[in-house]
């Protein structure tokens, strides 16, 4: 066992890019549920937009179109849910379950012919001077434009939640939909747009998997990042900076037993591999107490008739 | 325009014939699919549906209906008794794994040794295994309050690096020649689920599955407790008033459920897998759900729709070997199936009416 090998910068600059895709997927959520809406599908849009990523970008060459691409294939796919829950007032709890079963089959169909491809390299951030700063350079200048975006896409939902009009509306509708219709707000519509802007999120946290964490496709290749990402949303309780800080923890635990699984500790691999699920448990009864912050009509069923 | 009108009271016949107005529609829609693989869709779907009751080597394919039927029917019935009461345990997959590690860990302490009460003894440790697994969310739930639908889910990966770190080390076969994998336990005669009957696929797993479909239907229909479940999955608020005690109803559905599920598993592992191995899990846990929601989370439904499920895994892959349809191909019609049963619910509780406003 060599624990010296553990390099703490290139643990903190990894641990960030193992955040991004549960970070890009847990914001998704934190709208939908804000919007008060249940979408239990997360699993399934991630990996139908790492599909949906990868696939695009290897025959585009362009990593860049691939993200949209996802981004669009997980939008699609989460319109399914937008019928099921919106249209057809199904179970939002089972609609999102079969999102995800469907998910998980539809994205292995469609990547047959894209195992063991390589994707397109996507280019990282090279500034001349800071890049090459000794501790901050790999840490904070020398990412991938994604993992970027997800910053500021934390920074721009917190601040819509905070200080817009949409964000008041949409937090209208998901404390009570009864109320935000009878003030002639269109629950429906907001939600649908709610879902259609989660399901985009996931998708790119799925293609950030495909395309730069692993980057490879192989079947069920997200394994739970969706569920963690759900697990997020309440640990950060619907507060955009502290689902960033509970993503980067994430992040850190998961780069952690990596590195020490190559480090060779005295653990089985197995143990250390199931350490990020436990401990998204532990931390999931740490913070169950305090139910006050969800929205309060999360995974109710709206119609207007009622 | 096209309006919901709210039913005073669920509609009895939509209940009963959505079921099976979304198999239809399922089987268009695959056949599209089909279609768009370059299939014949014809002749996939009666390949998946016809093949394996009535086609020419269906006297090979009929107990695997059985073999195939009974975990799901076993594991779906106790998630419904879950479902009807707002209880999603969605980890079954998991809690199988258990109840094969745990079941398949106790008959092969015994080995060489032959004796009559091994195979119960691994029964009982298999409900064991899949009890406990699940009663790790059902605690969490009950004392702390945590979601149950992401800490039974979260297990099911827990339960995977288990069964890993089982077939490569603990139950590893010493005669096995370095090989991942346990004994083969259908070599072994004390802890074989040998079928009651050769060659009919009935094994006693199945024959557990027919009885859980009776306990939960007289659970259900003649017991407090099944009026409790339903009760509080109906009227929350009601159940509450009545005094009905919710701690008492998870601890006991999801240690069900996962009874149930550990049961599947165990029975899987001492019979047609025969040996506990890195990927002996198929995903059953996960398909039961579907299962569940098909048979309306009604018992006798369960039965038929886990039958059902089994004919086109069945029939999926005689589609895959015959045809080359790839296997993906039927997991995602299996979840179209889910989402045609959810939308078309809505009929059941919902009219639709057409009003005379755009006529205007």
């Amino acid at each position: 066992m060599d624990l010296s090998s553990i390099n703490p910068v290139l643990l903190v600059a990894s641990l960030m890019v193992a955040a991004t895709p549960i970070l890009l997927a847990a914001i998704g959520e934190l709208i939908v549920e804000k919007a008060g809406v249940l979408n239990l599908g997360v699993e399934g849009m991630m990996i139908v937009g790492a599909i949906c990523g990868f696939a695009i970008s290897v025959e585009t060459g362009s990593p860049i179109v691939g993200f949209v691409g996802a981004a669009i294939g997980g939008a699609l796919l989460s319109y399914l849910f937008v019928i099921l829950t919106q249209y057809a007032l199904a179970n939002q709890v089972a609609s999102g379950l079969a999102l995800t079963l469907f998910g998980l089959g539809l994205s292995s169909l469609l990547g047959q012919g894209y195992v063991g491809v390589r994707p397109p390299p996507t280019p990282q951030l090279d500034l001349p001077v800071l890049s090459d700063l000794p501790v901050v350079g790999p840490i904070l200048f020398s990412h991938d434009p994604i993992l970027y975006f997800g910053i500021l896409l934390t920074a721009a939902v917190w601040a819509m939640l905070k200080f817009t009009r949409v964000g008041l509306i949409l937090r209208a509708v998901g404390e009570n939909h009864d109320a935000a219709h009878a003030l002639g707000y269109k629950v429906v519509r907001i939600r649908t747009l709610a879902i259609l802007f989660g399901g985009a999120c996931a998708g790119l946290g799925g293609a950030y998997i495909s395309l730069i964490r692993v980057p490879q496709w192989t079947e069920g290749m997200t394994a739970g990042a969706g569920w963690i990402a759900l697990a997020l949303v309440v640990f950060a309780s619907w507060k955009p900076w502290r689902a960033l800080l509970g993503a980067y923890l994430f992040g850190g635990i998961t780069v952690m037993q990596l590195n020490l699984q190559a480090a060779g500790v005295a653990i089985p691999v197995e143990y250390l591999a199931m350490s990020p699920y436990l401990i998204t448990i532990l931390v999931l009864v740490v913070l169950s107490a305090d139910k006050s912050s969800a929205p309060a009509s999360l995974g109710r069923i709206f119609h207007a008739s009622n | 325009m096209i309006r919901l009108e709210k039913r005073p009271q669920p509609s009895r016949f939509w209940s009963a014939a959505t079921p099976v107005v979304a198999v239809l529609a399922t089987m268009v829609a695959g056949g599209i699919l089909f279609a768009s693989l370059g299939k014949d869709p014809v002749a996939a779907i009666l390949t998946i549906f016809w093949e394996p009751l009535f086609g020419e080597f269906s006297f090979f394919y009929r107990p695997q209906l059985l073999i195939k039927g009974a975990p799901l029917i076993l594991i779906a019935i106790g998630l419904s008794l879950g479902f009807r009461a707002g209880i999603w345990n969605i980890g079954a997959e998991g809690q199988y794994i258990m109840g094969a590690v745990v079941g398949a860990g106790v008959g092969l302490a015994f080995y060489p040794l032959e004796a009559w009460y091994i195979f119960p003894l691994m029964i009982l440790a298999g409900a064991l295994g899949g009890w406990a697994w699940a009663m790790i969310p059902a605690l969490l739930k009950v004392r702390f309050g945590t979601n149950e639908i992401l800490v039974s889910l979260m297990l099911v990966y827990v339960a995977e690096q288990i069964l890993a770190s089982a077939a490569l080390g603990l139950l590893r076969n010493p005669e096995g020649f370095g090989f991942p994998g346990s004994r083969n336990l259908q070599q072994y005669a004390s802890a074989h689920n040998a079928e009651i009957i050769a060659g009919s696929g009935l094994h006693w797993g199945v024959l557990t599955a027919f009885i859980a479909v009776i306990f939960a239907y007289v659970l259900l229909n003649r017991h407090m407790l099944g009026y409790h479940i339903r009760l509080t999955g109906e009227a929350p608020r009601a159940a509450r008033f009545a005094g009905v005690n919710p701690a008492r109803l998870i601890l006991f559905c999801l240690g069900m459920s996962g009874a149930l599920a550990g049961l599947a598993g165990l029975f899987e592992v001492a019979g047609p897998a025969g040996q506990v191995t890195i990927d002996f899990n198929v995903g059953y846990g996960f398909t039961a759900i579907i299962v569940a929601f098909l048979g309306r989370l009604h018992p006798l439904g369960i039965l038929l729709a886990g039958f059902l499920m089994a004919l086109t895994y069945i029939g999926g892959e005689i589609a895959q070997s015959q045809l080359g349809l790839p296997a993906a191909a039927i997991q995602v019609f299996q979840g179209m199936l889910l989402f045609f049963l959810l939308a078309l619910d809505l009929l059941t509780n919902y009219r639709i009416r057409r009003t005379g406003r755009e006529a205007a």
